[in-house]
């Protein structure tokens, strides 16, 4: 537990992965690949090597720019997500208190916590996933890029579109391949053949499922395993372009190997995306989060990043969790 | 073994041959049915029965070419108007459940337990007495009435088997609720709404009673929609009535088909029923 362990933080790529937005979309290498968590350490005996490829020494060499105590700040104040004192209810149930946390852009938050602690209400409500549920309602503020969620001045369908959604089961359309992924654009009017052509080999490369499907685009998407079927699913919430990527437990349901792919897809969709990820997987979220808040019975016990979670816990209860004494 | 055991398990084995005995019971008539109407009707099925008009009394052979169209009208008419009435109504039951909707699934079941001929005279007084005229169309709104809260409730139940995951990732996508209704979840369930469909087709195709002042009976070829027009039904009920062997065969013979189209249209239900059960499954 006392090994070196690795920088796993918010390191300072938040100002150009921001000014690179909009034009970083293309698939490309990713430098950032390098912040990866060295071998070694806790971090390192939880996280099966996905990537023979790269050895430790490759990954050792830390870019220069890595100035710590700067880009804290700054993820502070480059928050994507702000929710403030939300309350939420099932009928008189109340089942979040108070929670008040900031995402920050272009990194994955992870909601950790023991079932039924909130976290899955929680992240429904940040694209008001909840709304069809009667009798359930917020109560606080979440705001996107300061606009509020919950004002009326927000239309729910747009607010949708800017923020994607994978769920736990994966819930492919019962239609081929090809229209699953069309399916957000054909919503938002894209009609020319040539333009969804592009966009949904685009999104089906960057779900890392391209390779698998090009040849049976047109097959039903019920066909794909089930770590297909996800990465599907990843690949149509890509399709429409979102600001924000939730993930409600996306890799409960998969076998290890799936799990994988999608843990290393996620590493490399948050320079395009903020994602936001409910896991009951520790190692998952030591593996692929930069913050992780940790929920219990409805409220947030505690919020830094992952690897203070993780080794340096301030709170008891949250030890206990990490460290496996409950839940 | 005690006794009392022994007691429990005697008490229990009586009950299973009880239930058992039941079973055997409720099966008979079905099997009785199944096998006179194929006994006697489909040795006078033949292809003459498809293609003829009824001939006279006293001449062998003919068939009931005008009754088998006159019904695939009546049904035709019936499903133009009952169908989307009652598609769209269980969308509504199952989609967009208000405070209404209760109210709503009780009228159907209410509706769907109406005796037919209460339905018959309903159109009689609706469709026949402002026209004062016996016509195919009054015919097929009576059978439309009848069909409209069976295609209801199985829209509904249909609806509400489609993976609640579904309308999520729609919605969750930027769909609008009537898109994601339309585009995914209706799809997922036409199979067996389709089938639903069918299967009330085949039920009011079986209906009799509604048909007796409605559609009333032609013995003369009719595709008319404004005169009354043969039916199966009404055909097999007037040979069954009439004291000639020929007709009496004919009637087995239409009865048999009626049945036969009834059987395939449920077992086909059956299956589309379990394909999206599947589906819910996996």
């Amino acid at each position: 537990m006392t090994a070196t362990v690795p920088e796993l933080s918010i390191h300072s790529e938040s100002v150009e992965a921001q000014e690179g937005r909009r034009t970083a979309r293309s698939p490309q290498p990713h430098p950032r690949h390098e912040s990866r968590p060295a071998g070694g350490g806790f971090l390192a005996t939880l996280r099966p090597e996905v990537r023979p490829e790269q050895s430790p020494a490759s990954r050792g060499g830390a870019s220069p720019d890595r100035n710590d105590t700067l880009t804290q700040e700054q993820a502070m104040t480059d928050s994507k997500i702000s929710v403030r004192d939300f309350d939420f209810f099932y009928g008189t149930a109340k089942v979040l208190h108070g929670i008040s946390l900031e995402i920050p852009a272009q990194k994955v938050t992870a909601l950790i916590g023991p079932s039924g602690c909130g976290k899955s209400t929680f992240i429904r409500s940040i694209n008001r996933m909840n709304d069809i549920i009667p009798d359930a309602r917020g109560v606080g503020t979440i705001t996107i890029d300061g606009q509020n969620v919950y004002g009326d001045e927000t239309d729910v369908v747009e607010l949708r579109r800017r923020v994607g959604m994978v769920f736990q089961k994966s819930n492919p359309f019962p239609k081929s391949i090809y229209d699953n992924v069309a399916y957000g654009l054909r919503i938002g009017g894209m009609r020319n053949k040539r333009q969804l052509d592009e966009i949904i080999e685009r999104s089906l490369t960057r779900a890392a499922l391209w390779h698998e499907v090009k040849d049976r685009l047109h097959a039903s998407a019920m066909a794909l395993s089930g770590g297909q079927q996800q990465r599907l699913c990843i690949a149509r919430a890509l399709a429409v372009d979102p600001e924000i990527l939730l993930m409600d437990e996306p890799a409960s349901a998969l076998d290890p190997i799936a799990t994988s792919k999608i843990e290393e897809l996620i590493y490399e969709l948050k320079d395009n995306y903020t994602i936001v990820i409910v896991t009951h997987n520790m190692q998952q979220a030591a593996r692929v989060s930069d913050r992780t808040a940790f929920f219990m019975l409805g409220k947030l016990i505690e919020y830094a990043d992952t690897n203070a979670i993780f080794m340096t816990p301030k709170e008891k209860m949250t030890e206990d969790y990490v460290t496996g004494r409950f839940g | 073994m005690t006794a009392n055991l022994r007691r429990r398990k005697l008490v229990s084995h009586i009950f299973e041959v009880l239930c058992g005995l039941a079973v055997v019971v409720a099966l008979i008539p079905l099997a009785m049915i199944l096998f006179y109407v194929i006994k006697e009707g489909a040795g006078s099925l033949n292809l003459d029965f498809f293609t003829h008009m009824p001939k006279p009394v006293g001449e062998a052979g003919g068939g009931m070419a005008n009754a088998i169209v006159g019904t695939l009208i009546l049904i035709g008419i019936a499903a133009a108007f009952a169908v989307p009435i009652g598609c769209l109504c269980g969308i509504h039951l199952a989609e967009y459940p208000g405070k209404f909707s209760s109210a709503v699934r009780f009228a159907a079941d209410v509706l769907n337990g109406v005796p037919s001929i209460v339905i018959g005279i309903f159109a009689y007084g609706l469709v026949v007495l402002p026209v004062k005229r016996f016509s195919a169309l009054a015919g097929g709104v009576a059978l439309g009435m009848l069909m409209i809260p069976i295609v209801v409730r199985t829209t509904e139940e249909l609806l509400l088997l489609v993976p609640g995951g579904l309308r999520e990732g729609a919605l969750a996508l930027g769909a609008t609720r009537s898109r994601s209704v339309f585009s995914v979840i209706v799809p997922a369930a036409l199979p067996g709404i389709l089938t639903g469909i069918l299967v009330a087709l085949a039920r009011v195709a079986g209906e009799t009673a509604p048909l007796l002042f409605t559609a009333l009976n032609n013995a003369y070829w009719s595709t008319s929609l404004s005169q009354p027009i043969a039916s199966l039904t009404v055909q097999v009920y007037t040979y069954a009535n009439s004291p000639y062997d020929d007709w009496h065969r004919q009637a087995w013979a239409g009865a048999f088909l009626l049945v036969m189209m009834i059987l395939t249209l449920s077992i086909a239900a059956r299956l589309a029923v379990r394909r999206l059960e599947r589906m819910n499954r996996s």
